[in-house]
């Protein structure tokens, strides 16, 4: 290994900087006492918006349909992207690459497009925006994440440890459960949790598919609008950074761990 | 090309004109084979001969297109791998990396239902018997070749299957292991009684683990027989050249020879290099020729030679024997039924 000259680490601390420095500043005016704008530096330091965001109602709804939907758009995409893995990561059959496309796209598509035609099929089908269509347009992009996870997964796996399975005796449901399973879980696991965090802060599909209904990011969004107790979009912001950097944190070192392992047998 | 006449017990599998092809490719083409209970059978053949295919379609891993397949006289076509009573040991050995040794040979019991102290009982006598005693709790990753074998094999066995079915089982271990798992598996199929199919490339492997071997060629069987039978009387020109080497004679040259004016095949060990003040042997076809080639390959001596008449013969002879050089005249010898003629095409 060898070492990195100075310019270069300088600049990857640069860099590093230019990326988290604003996070700082977000955890910074949590704790300002002026409300209107954001001077630097604050001109005094309270805990009072913490108290404020605790009692606004508006906001815990945000935040308990934010959590609603992430959580049923995940669960929807761990069962349909593990099933579409399963069906493509092997298989050959006509129109194989076209599908496995079809299914990445959603993710590489600006999210306005996603938004736009789902709000336009929406409306052809006479679909009154709901809860569900929140949920159905954030399972557009979270079924990529854990489709992607699964598939890469899917293909280190030896296939005759699925035929070895049978060989002994195992019926689809019982191979699927003793060995699959185990040998794609942290796969799964890391998908979905990134798969959520995705869900948790989306704006624009949502903005598309939501009607009345704020989830929390769009909450933030109307709320920025407003010059009115500033702050606790800050508070609710480093809320958003706890809900979502941990899952992310946790899928990281989960797959981390799972190359590891995938690694050591050779 | 003839077996013998089948036994009268019910084959331990039996293939009637199964065909199994892949697009256009006829991996296996009209296949009937039959094999008996409690013997060791090979299945030789070069890459693509579909003689992994047949194996395949024994466990049911594939399906044939046409054709029958019986397992001790049940037809098995249609019938999923766990509904089988056959076991594979996988080329690359298929253990499940998730699960320890003594958990990876009780997987097929734990599927069945078996509770937790028979399997655990059974899996540790598995292992026992392929002398991997005390391996329980090792991960496969911990395990070297030819142990990560020994386990794939007692993870096939512990669920008694009826036939045993073994896919290059040998082919990723070093020389000196394999021919100690080849006498081991050789023990291990006497010790139980049971059928063992394997599949192989190696004509050596084949010839001095089975029974009988069964050479396959192009989705077809070429010919199936004991070992000797098949080395010494070749059915087809592909059997002589894909098992060991043979001289291959036109009609007119095997006639000279000694033999019938047929296609026929002449192994070169049977050739007798004859000192030059030896008498004629009586009963042996002996042609002068000149040394084109001379290679020493430790045991033997090859000697290629061409005659007068323009025959290349190619002769393998005892390392002890007279050293002869690269443009020699020398004296063969080719015995009384050395040259046996060949039935079949292909």
């Amino acid at each position: 290994m060898t070492r990195a000259p100075l310019s270069l680490k300088i600049a990857a601390l640069g860099g590093l900087a230019f990326l988290h420095v604003p996070l700082l500043f977000i955890l910074l005016y949590c704790f300002t006492t002026e409300e209107k704008s954001y001077a630097f530096p604050p001109p005094g330091f309270t805990l009072k918006w913490f108290g404020v965001v605790w009692e606004r109602a508006d906001i815990w709804a945000a935040v308990g349909l934010s959590l609603k939907v992430a959580v049923i758009a995940t669960a929807l995409a761990l069962v349909l992207g593990t099933l579409a893995a399963g069906a493509l990561a092997r298989a050959k059959f006509f129109g194989r690459e076209p599908i496995s496309l079809l299914f990445v796209l959603p993710i590489a598509l600006p999210g306005i497009v996603t938004g736009i035609a789902l709000r336009q099929a929406f409306g052809l089908m006479e679909i009154p925006f709901s809860f569900w269509t929140i949920v159905l347009g954030h399972a557009t992009f979270c079924i990529v994440v854990v489709y992607n996870n699964a598939v890469a997964r899917l293909r280190r796996l030896s296939p005759s440890l699925i035929e070895a399975s049978m060989d002994l005796g195992a019926d689809a449901f019982q191979t699927f459960r003793l060995v699959i399973l185990p040998n794609i879980g942290t796969a799964l696991l890391a998908g979905g949790m990134l798969a959520f965090a995705l869900s948790f802060d989306e704006v624009i599909v949502t903005t598309f598919t939501a009607g009345q209904q704020s989830t929390l990011p769009i909450w933030m969004l109307s709320e920025l609008i407003r010059p009115r107790q500033r702050p606790v979009t800050n508070v609710v912001a480093v809320l958003v950074i706890l809900v979502t950097f941990l899952p992310i944190l946790a899928a990281y070192y989960l797959t981390r761990e799972g190359e590891a392992v995938a690694g050591s047998g050779k | 090309m003839h077996a013998p006449a089948p036994p009268p017990v019910t084959p331990a599998v039996r293939f009637e004109g199964v065909m199994r092809h892949f697009g256009a490719v006829r991996a296996v083409d009209g296949v009937d084979l039959s094999i008996v209970p409690g013997e060791f059978f090979a299945m030789l053949g070069p890459s693509g001969s579909g003689k992994t295919t047949c194996l395949r379609l024994i466990a049911g891993f594939e399906q044939p297109d046409a054709g029958h397949i019986e397992i001790f006289g049940e037809k098995v076509e249609g019938l999923p791998p766990y509904r089988r009573a056959v076991n594979t040991v996988f080329q690359d050995y298929a253990l499940f990396p998730h699960l320890s040794v003594g958990e990876n040979v009780a997987y097929g019991l734990r599927v069945r239902g078996v509770g937790r102290v028979e399997r655990e009982k059974l899996a540790r006598e598995a292992l026992a018997m392929v002398k991997l005693a005390g391996m329980e709790t090792r991960r496969p990753a911990q395990l070297s070749g030819g142990q990560r074998q020994r386990v794939a094999l007692a993870r096939a066995l512990v669920v008694r299957p009826k036939v045993l079915l073994l896919d290059e089982p040998l082919g990723a271990l070093d020389l000196k292991l394999r021919e100690e798992m080849q006498s081991e598996l050789k023990g291990l199929q006497r010790a139980l009684g049971l059928s063992f199919v394997f599949v192989t490339h190696d004509q050596g492997e084949a010839l001095s683990m089975a029974d009988r071997v069964a050479v396959f060629n192009e989705g077809r069987i070429v010919q199936v027989g004991p070992p000797e039978e098949v080395y010494e009387r070749p059915a087809t020109r592909f059997v002589a050249g894909f098992v060991g080497s043979a001289n291959v004679l036109e009609p007119a040259e095997a006639a000279a020879l000694g033999g019938a004016a047929r296609p026929s095949s002449l192994r070169p060990e049977k050739i007798v290099l004859l000192a030059a003040d030896a008498p004629e042997p009586t009963g042996a076809a002996v042609v002068e020729a000149g040394v084109v080639e001379m290679s020493y390959q430790g045991a033997v001596r090859r000697v290629t030679a061409r005659a007068a008449s323009g025959l290349h013969l190619t002769a393998a002879v005892p390392a002890s024997a007279s050293a002869v050089a690269a443009g020699d005249t020398i004296r063969l010898a080719v015995p009384k039924g050395a040259v046996q003629p060949m039935e079949g095409e292909g």
